[in-house]
Order: C-alpha cells, then sequence, then structure tokens
C-alpha cells in the first residue's frame, strides 16, 4: 500500500499496465516530454519511450481515430483527452465508430479503446474546462462509462478497464485529482465494474453520488448524522454498467432516495437513477425522489461555487426526503 | 514512431510488376462487379433488398488498387467498394447475405446493405458517416508498425471524404507519424449532388497531400494497369518507412449516389453518356478482344457464366434463413450486462403475452 493523489493513482494504474502488457500505450496531446497538463502520464515517455507515450497532434477526432485503428489491429490503446470539454471534435469517432465496431461488425472487430478524461467543475475553469457530461456516453449503446471517486478506486478502475473487452470512457474528477489522497494497493489490481460501493450504512436515506460529488456527500451525511438522520452513501463507481441491484436494496431499506451529480439536471444520469427507482422501488418510496444537481445552465466561471452541488445543498434535500411524511 | 527528420531517401519504385499473366482473372472480377450492381439495383427495385449502392464506373479502380496488395494488408473501406471484395477473395453469397440481412450475415443484419465486413479479408467494418475510416487505418498502421509486421493499410474514400474532419485529421497523424498508409481517393466526381469542383477550390486532390508532407499522384482510374502502379510504389515506399501516399484515382460516377438517390435533378445526362465512353469494363474488353486474348463468343460465355453465379447466389441468399429476433441484443459489448439481459428477458416475455415483434 502506498498513500497517493487520485492523479498520482492513475499513473500508477497507467504504469503498471504499460509494464505488464507491451500492447498497451498511451496517446494524447502533451502526454508525452510534458507528463501531461494534470501530470497523470509523468515520466511514462521516459520509462516506455516516445513509441508508446505518443505526443499526438492538436486533434482529438485524430486521437480517437488512430487509437481505434491500434484497437481493432490488436493494441491496447489509452487516449488522453486533455479536458472532456474538448472530446466533442472526437464524439462522431466515439459514438458512431468506437461504440458501435463489435456491433456493426456482428463481433468480428472487438474495438477496446480506453478514452480518459479529467471531468468537472471546481477548478475555475469556466465553461470549458468544468462539463460533467457522462450522460451523453452513458447514454450511448456499446460504451461503458467509469468515475472514480478516490485514489484506490481510480488505480484498480483503469486497471480493469484496460483490461477489459468493450471500449470504456474514464472520467477522472479533476477538482480531486490533489486533494484527495489515500492508500492505494501497490502492483495490478482490479475492481470489479458494475459494482457499487457503501460508503456509508444508513438507514433513514440513501443518497447516491459518483466522482467529485462522493465528497460533499459524505460531508452531508456526517452533517445529518449529527442532527440525528442516518444517511447510507452508495458511490455508484460506473454508470454503464450500473449496479442496479446496490441500488434498488439500499432504497428499499431506506425509503427515501437522493441522487447527486454536478452535471446539468434535464436528462442527467440521475434523471435514469430516479426513473429506475420509480419504476422499481416505487412501493418501497415513502417520499418524493430528490436530485441535487448542476443547472442548467452552462458551468459560470465566477459563480461555479454557486452552481455545484455542496454538502449544505445536499443535506437540505436529504433531510426534506427524510422528513417526509 | 517519433518523426522522421532526416531528408528523405529517395523513394523505391516498384518495378512494373503488373500481372498481365492474369490479365483475364482480373477481367472478369471486374464483369462480376459490373453484374452485381445491374441485378442488385433490380432486386432493390424489387423490393428483394432494402437499398443499394452502386460502384460501376469505379471498377479498374478498385480491381487494380485489390491487385497491387498483399493478402495481409489491412483494408478500411468505405461502402462502394464492392470490387474491391471480390478481389480479396470474398464470395458473391457473402455480399447478398449482408444485403438480405440474413442468418449467414457475417455482420449479422446490423447494417444497411454495402456495410460488408470480412475479417478474414482484412476487410474492416465501414459506417455511413463520412471519412472516419481514414484516421483509424493509420491508428491500425502505426499499430503494425509497432509490431514489426511489414503490411500497410489502405483507406478509401470519395471525393467528398476529402472535406471531411478525419481526412483533415488522418492524413496529418499519417505524416507525422510516417504510417504505413495509403489514402486512396477515388474521385467519382460527385458527393451525391455536390461536384467536385464545389467540394474544393484546389484543382486536383491528391495536391492536398502536400500539406501534410507527402507525396500526392493523380491516376486514371480507368486505367487498371496506371492504378496498380501507383498502388504498388505507394506501397513498397510505405513499406520502406518513407510514409503514406494519397492517390487520387480519377473516374466517374456512372448510377445514383445510392437506390435512394436521381441523379436527374442535378446533372446532365450527356456528361454521364460522356463518362461512358471510358468505361473501365469496356476498355478492358475491348482490349482483350484487339489482343485475340478473348473472342465475341467467349466473351459472351464469360458474361453469361457470371451472371448465372450471380443468379445462384441471390437464390441461395434468398433461401437461407432468417436471423435469430433475439441476436441484436449481442455484441453491443463482449457480454450482455445486466440491463441489457433484462431487455431481452422482457422482449421475450412480451412477445409470450401477445405482443407483436415483427
Amino acid at each position: 500500500m502506498t498513500e497517493l493523489t487520485l492523479v498520482q493513482a492513475v499513473n500508477r494504474g497507467l504504469q503498471q499496465a504499460m509494464r505488464s502488457d507491451p500492447d498497451v500505450l498511451v496517446l494524447g496531446e502533451d502526454v508525452g516530454l510534458n507528463g501531461g497538463v494534470f501530470r497523470a502520464t509523468e515520466g511514462l515517455q521516459k520509462e516506455f519511450g516516445a513509441d508508446r507515450v505518443i505526443d499526438t497532434p492538436l486533434s482529438e477526432t485524430g486521437i480517437i481515430g488512430t487509437a481505434i485503428g491500434m484497437a481493432l489491429y490488436g493494441l491496447k490503446p489509452v487516449a488522453e483527452i486533455q479536458f472532456l470539454d474538448f472530446i466533442y471534435p472526437a464524439f462522431d469517432q466515439i459514438v458512431s465508430e468506437l461504440a458501435k465496431f463489435r456491433y456493426r461488425s456482428g463481433g468480428q472487430y472487438p474495438c477496446h479503446v480506453v478514452v480518459r478524461a479529467p471531468y468537472g467543475a471546481g477548478v475555475r475553469g469556466g465553461l470549458y474546462h468544468s462539463q460533467s457530461t457522462e450522460a451523453y456516453f452513458a447514454h450511448t449503446a456499446g460504451l461503458k462509462v467509469v468515475i472514480p471517486s478516490n485514489p484506490a478506486d481510480a488505480k484498480g478502475l483503469l486497471l480493469t478497464a484496460i483490461h477489459d473487452e468493450d471500449p470504456v470512457i474514464f472520467l477522472e474528477p479533476k477538482r480531486i485529482y490533489r486533494s484527495v489522497t489515500g492508500e492505494v494497493p501497490d502492483g495490478d489490481y482490479r475492481v470489479p465494474f458494475g459494482k457499487a460501493t457503501v460508503l456509508l450504512e444508513g438507514s433513514d436515506v440513501s443518497l447516491f453520488a459518483y466522482g467529485a460529488m462522493i465528497h460533499p456527500t459524505m460531508e452531508a451525511a456526517q452533517s445529518l448524522g449529527a442532527e440525528g438522520i442516518s444517511a447510507e452513501v452508495i458511490d455508484l463507481r460506473t454508470l454503464v454498467p450500473l449496479d442496479e441491484k446496490a441500488v434498488l436494496a439500499s432504497v428499499e431499506k431506506t425509503g427515501r432516495a437522493v441522487v447527486v451529480h454536478e452535471a446539468a439536471r434535464f436528462c442527467g444520469f440521475g434523471a435514469e437513477l430516479s426513473a429506475i427507482l420509480a419504476e422499481k422501488a416505487f412501493y418501497s418510496l415513502q417520499a418524493p425522489i430528490a436530485r441535487v444537481t448542476g443547472y442548467d445552465t452552462p458551468v459560470p466561471y465566477a459563480l461555479e461555487n454557486s452552481y455545484l452541488p455542496n454538502a449544505s445543498r445536499i443535506a437540505h434535500a436529504a433531510r426534506a426526503a427524510a422528513r417526509a411524511e | 514512431m517519433a518523426k522522421a527528420t532526416a531528408p528523405k531517401a529517395v523513394d523505391p519504385v516498384a518495378t512494373d510488376d503488373f500481372p498481365e499473366d492474369r490479365l483475364l482473372e482480373i477481367y472478369r472480377t471486374e464483369v462480376l462487379a459490373r453484374l452485381m450492381d445491374d441485378r442488385c439495383i433490380t432486386l432493390q427495385r424489387q423490393g428483394r433488398i432494402g437499398f443499394y449502392v452502386p460502384h460501376s464506373g469505379q471498377e479498374a479502380a478498385q480491381v487494380g488498387c485489390g491487385y497491387a496488395l498483399d493478402p495481409g494488408d489491412w483494408l478500411f473501406p468505405a461502402y462502394r467498394e464492392l470490387a474491391l471484395a471480390l478481389v480479396r477473395g470474398v464470395p458473391v453469397k457473402s455480399l447478398l447475405d449482408q444485403f438480405m440481412g440474413n442468418s449467414a450475415d457475417l455482420t449479422k443484419g446490423r447494417q444497411m446493405p454495402n456495410h460488408y465486413s470480412f475479417r478474414d479479408q482484412h476487410f474492416v467494418s465501414p459506417s455511413s458517416p463520412i471519412g472516419t475510416q481514414i484516421t483509424q487505418a493509420v491508428g491500425a498502421a502505426m499499430a503494425a508498425r509497432r509490431r514489426h509486421e511489414p503490411i500497410v493499410t489502405v483507406a478509401f474514400f470519395g471525393d467528398g471524404a476529402t472535406s471531411s474532419n478525419d481526412f483533415h485529421a488522418g492524413l496529418n497523424f499519417a505524416g507525422v507519424y510516417d504510417a504505413p498508409t495509403i489514402f486512396f481517393c477515388q474521385n467519382n466526381e460527385w458527393a451525391i449532388s455536390l461536384p467536385r469542383q464545389q467540394q474544393t477550390r484546389t484543382a486536383t486532390l491528391a495536391e492536398k497531400a502536400a500539406a501534410y508532407g507527402f507525396p500526392g499522384v493523380v491516376v486514371d482510374g480507368n486505367d487498371v494497369r496506371a492504378v496498380f502502379r501507383a498502388v504498388r510504389t505507394a506501397r513498397a515506399r510505405a513499406i520502406a518507412g518513407h510514409g503514406p501516399t494519397l492517390i487520387e484515382a480519377q473516374v466517374y460516377r456512372f448510377g445514383p449516389h445510392s437506390t435512394s438517390d436521381d441523379p436527374h435533378r442535378y446533372r446532365p445526362e450527356d456528361a454521364v453518356r460522356k463518362a461512358r465512353e471510358q468505361d473501365p469494363v469496356l476498355l478492358l474488353q475491348a482490349e482483350l478482344i484487339r489482343r485475340g486474348i478473348l473472342t465475341d463468343a467467349s466473351n459472351a460465355k464469360i458474361w453469361e457464366e457470371l451472371k448465372a453465379e450471380v443468379g445462384h447466389a441471390i437464390e441461395a441468399a434468398e433461401t437461407t434463413p432468417h436471423l435469430d429476433p433475439l441476436s441484436f441484443f449481442d455484441d453491443v459489448f463482449a457480454q450482455r450486462t445486466p440491463a441489457l439481459e433484462e431487455q431481452r428477458a422482457s422482449f421475450e416475455q412480451s412477445a409470450r403475452e401477445g405482443v407483436q415483434h415483427p
């Protein structure tokens, strides 16, 4: 075990995968000599060479398109998109190509690319360095969508992603790249997809979150505890595949659900989660499902802290849910 | 994969190894491709297949290119590469299975006709969005080089695709990394209704290669030997580590963009008539007859034989069983997710309860 930040855990995950499998390679803008703008790929080019840690021209469709070609040929490329906000030039390659290759070829051409991208607000990044658009990808058949909330999961989920057989969109909460540290197992270890974790057990209300939002959610749960409200916190970890069993089991126990994400509300992932609860846990629910989310605005630069869900907003919603008769 | 900064060595020039001894086989492939177009357009009009993308006018370009490649080379086709698939040895029946989306279709009825794929022939799965295969071909070439496998990848696309994002990105990446890729552009003069002159201001498409730092060549796409030589040279260059080449094979799209298109709305018949004077299949036919390799009678026999072959394949494809309706839940992922399992089970259950699933 080693104490690491989340971004260091990502780095160790990449290093581990590259050491154990010569087919794994990394490509993206500034990932080589510069080690990535967030230093996620620090030291990798030095260890593995410029033909395995490839600095690319500034073209996201070029990065993902070539990564797809490498994957079709049998390599295991890990493509970095510098910010999730910059992924859209590659959207066609991701949703029309990467997501559909296995399907459209009748299984002849599996296409396993891991796309890593830092996402989310809280770093004063304004409209174009703050977005949280996981729903676009979760909505597309053929993509797995993974969002770690802590260093141990970041490394373990990344290693699972790299050794998976399907395309994975791996979204890293850049707001907590360095502010969250934790003990991370050394060597190769895998955190399975489709398994949520119960971070805090509770009996009065279920709080569902993922990625950076886990931290204000935990903070809210603690303050609720001080008020005598027992909140359960579930970290979804992977949106696709979703651990629906864990979601339903929690609400069957508590009867009350609060869904937290920083993405905009309308058609956000919380809408799907709420629909699942309405369809499958209706008779367990004792209060309306509450969503604590970003607003249906772009992420405002100077006022991003007003936009982002925080512990106070989450606790407020959870309190109302817990007390609803 | 780092950029070669040293001045480029003199390009290797392929020896003129056009397989003259296989000329009759080349001709038969072109004829078979032409006959497939004729029959498949009829099948579509009769409602026996849903859609079709004709390639008539582009046979020599595709066949010449196909013969210049090695079986290990990877092809990244668009959806108009039927003659190329035939060169690769894809059976006519397999193409028809895909057009009909039956249980023998290797792509399991997932895509519209003409989006066939054959892994054994390194014939990668195409999509409908334009140009996306260009960057993919570059990535596969980079991967092949990483594995020290002496193959090239070939991206097939048309004049319209030279305006796409991935044309720019793909050629740029290939130039930067000296990728062993051949960009094989069949300029058939029409991107649905838009003529080549309105697609770009440059005089040729090939000259765009200069912006990416590698050669671009124009070749008469109706001349199977000229195409063969251009591709052989590009291939030798790529294998020697000197990087990519853009080849513009100038052809003409005789038919509509697809069976959903009516070209009379945007182009004069005169232009088509004029282009048909350089029909690549008939040019080769005339040569073979002129040289005494074929007689009128032996030529007619070839057409009859191949027509019968297509007819038998159609019959066989039409009598091949339908797909299992539940198969459309497969291959989204390597294994079905719990959500997909649930949807599949619900599909089955609703059928038992009387819901119609046509």
